[in-house]
């Protein structure tokens, strides 16, 4: 069964965030703006105006609040949203931990910002990399309309019953957030046939007023424990889920995503460049630049950062000759990008290869097309042999 | 792919404006991206717009450095001196002023489009904010879409009497503009 045509229309990666919300129909959302998602809080709030959702809006004095509430929605049954950046993720810290703690299967969209500093009003995705052992779900997108499809494949995975996390869906603040580009809006109905399966598993536990019932990372001892190891199972089990939601969604709405990764051109790469975000577009084509001069790049798009993909990874990266990195942030304490810091650790599975990472766009500084063609022929020449250095720090070398 | 960059301040609606621009331009069956870049979101601040167009999906994320046309929606930037960086030879551009350009302002200009489009939208909206009235002017000196298409995609983003004023605007910025080529 195919879903029917959606409307196309011109919208912003923070529309789209909130149209995906929206098509959802969460019982609860709330949203404190901060820039550059404030968007997302109007769009929802609008939608709820217009009559198009009976979602409870919850007006929040601050960030922190926000999460609590929706984590609290998420417990008593309900399906909650929320959006945030930078700061607005730093102030809800605690309580983003209580959410997986709790195994609440809240969804957040994040438009990824900087966060040092009163004036660090720009892109980059150090605020995630803040929060990548808070046990969420991390999924990184590349335009508006992966951010809409990504926003309802991540109700499918926090509600699963085998998973029960929650799940944040990342995108680059102010080159995403901003960006207006023709998005295909899916029908309401066929959106709720694509949760349907939900409704068919077994009712997750819910706190209901007068009947006790504890729940979250709160054992002692050995009973705190077993609830990390279950926590971390369910990582383990998003895995593949996070593959076979992108396959139904893909065979139902016509458009897929690769799941935990999707790999561009890589078949017969002989080096191969590792982007996330919506730097992963303009890399697109870069590859095929290169690809017309004759060299053998390849690329693969990081879009689950959260369960790390381990697996997929080795089987896209086994036998390629140098690897390139370009990280929005960094890797304090390792000098080097967080993602490049953890693709070193799969070594020993793909061998011993030139690793070359690259540190570009913070501070909202762009990763041109110049710089990414830069990363190919530095990368190309290393797996020529030549000597190569390990970490670049592209804006000051420019 | 033709590149456009809007060089505007905060609250002349020069974001609306490049979006309004991609919506007119997929009506008329093209690949659209436009996104602006600012910091803090402050009236009067200069603003930047990159609207991108093209026949086949566009998968750039990045700023854009070779415009192939400028639009200037507050006539102060002129004189910034980087506002013709990277502008591609045959460029056009669009800019609001009340008096007309003594000269060639860039050896990679070919066409220049002026209109009073402050007046203009003083006149017709009652408000400073020129920029449907710059999307006018946009059709008529580029050629590149038709007025139709401008007009028919207002109606997303406005509605009522202000999208009637806008309208009237938008129709007045393609009447009066006076081209110049070199």
């Amino acid at each position: 069964m195919k879903a029917q045509k959606g409307q196309v229309r011109v919208i912003t990666g923070n529309a789209a965030a909130a149209y995906g919300a929206m098509l959802c129909r969460p019982d609860v959302a709330t949203s404190y703006p901060i820039t550059p998602m404030s968007e997302v809080a109007e769009q929802l709030s609008t939608f709820r105006a217009d009559g198009l959702v009976d979602t409870e809006m919850v007006e929040v004095e601050g960030e922190n609040s926000a999460m609590n509430v929706v984590v609290a929605a998420t417990l008593a049954g309900g399906r909650a949203f929320t959006a945030t950046s930078s700061w607005g993720l730093v102030f809800m810290y605690d309580a983003v931990q209580h959410a997986s703690g709790f195994r609440a299967p809240v969804v957040m969209a994040i438009a990824n910002r900087e966060t040092p500093g009163i004036l660090a009003v720009s892109g980059g995705q150090q605020d995630i990399i803040s929060t990548r052992d808070t046990g969420w779900i991390q999924i990184i997108v590349e335009d508006c309309q992966e951010i809409l499809d990504s926003v309802i494949m991540a109700f499918r995975l926090a509600e699963d019953y085998d998973i029960q996390l929650p799940v944040m869906v990342n995108y680059d603040g102010f080159y995403l957030s901003y960006l207006a580009m023709p998005v295909e809006i899916p029908q309401r109905e066929d959106v709720d046939q694509f949760l349907a399966p939900l409704k068919q598993q077994p009712e997750r536990p819910k706190l209901i007023p007068g009947e006790p019932l504890g729940c979250g990372t709160h054992g002692i001892d050995v009973g705190f424990v077993e609830l990390r190891y279950k926590h971390c199972m369910a990582m383990e089990r998003a895995l593949e889920k996070v593959d076979e939601i992108d396959r139904e969604f893909g065979e139902y709405f016509g458009r897929s995503y690769g799941g935990q990764i999707e790999e561009y051109r890589t078949e017969d790469a002989e080096i191969i460049l590792l982007t996330s975000g919506g730097t992963t577009g303009t890399a697109r084509t870069v590859v095929d630049a290169k690809r017309d001069e004759g060299v053998k790049v390849g690329l693969v798009k990081l879009r689950l950062f959260r369960p790390f993909p381990r697996q997929r990874l080795v089987e896209a990266l086994k036998g390629k000759k140098a690897i390139g990195v370009i990280d929005r942030s960094v890797g304090f304490g390792w000098n080097c990008g967080p993602m490049y810091m953890e693709l070193r650790a799969l070594t020993p599975e793909i061998g011993i290869i030139p690793m070359l990472s690259y540190i570009d766009g913070l501070a909202n500084l762009d990763i041109t097309i110049p710089h990414i063609e830069r990363v190919v022929d530095e990368v190309y020449a290393a797996a020529q042999g030549k000597p190569y250095q390990e970490v670049t720090w592209i804006p000051l070398e420019e | 792919m033709k590149e456009i960059r809007f060089h505007g301040r905060g609250g002349q609606g020069a974001v609306l404006a490049s979006r309004m621009l991609s919506t007119a331009f997929m009506a008329e069956g093209k690949f659209v991206a436009s996104f602006p870049m600012f910091g803090f979101e402050r009236r009067g601040a200069p603003v930047v717009a990159f609207t991108r167009i093209d026949d086949k999906p566009i998968r750039e994320k990045t700023q854009i450095y070779n415009p192939d046309c400028l639009v200037v929606i507050d006539p102060s930037l002129m004189k910034l001196p980087t506002l013709f960086s990277g502008l591609k030879p045959e460029g056009i551009l669009i800019l609001n002023s009340p008096k007309p350009l003594k000269s060639q302002p860039n050896d990679n200009l070919k066409i220049g489009g002026v209109v009073s489009a402050t007046k203009i939208a003083v006149d017709e909206i009652g408000r400073d904010i020129p920029n449907t009235c710059i999307l006018g002017a946009f059709a008529a000196a580029t050629g590149w879409l038709d007025l139709q298409s401008i007009l028919s995609c207002l109606g997303n983003y406005l509605s009522g009497d202000i999208l009637q004023r806008n309208l009237r605007s938008a129709e007045r910025g393609y009447r009066e503009v006076e081209v110049v080529r070199w």
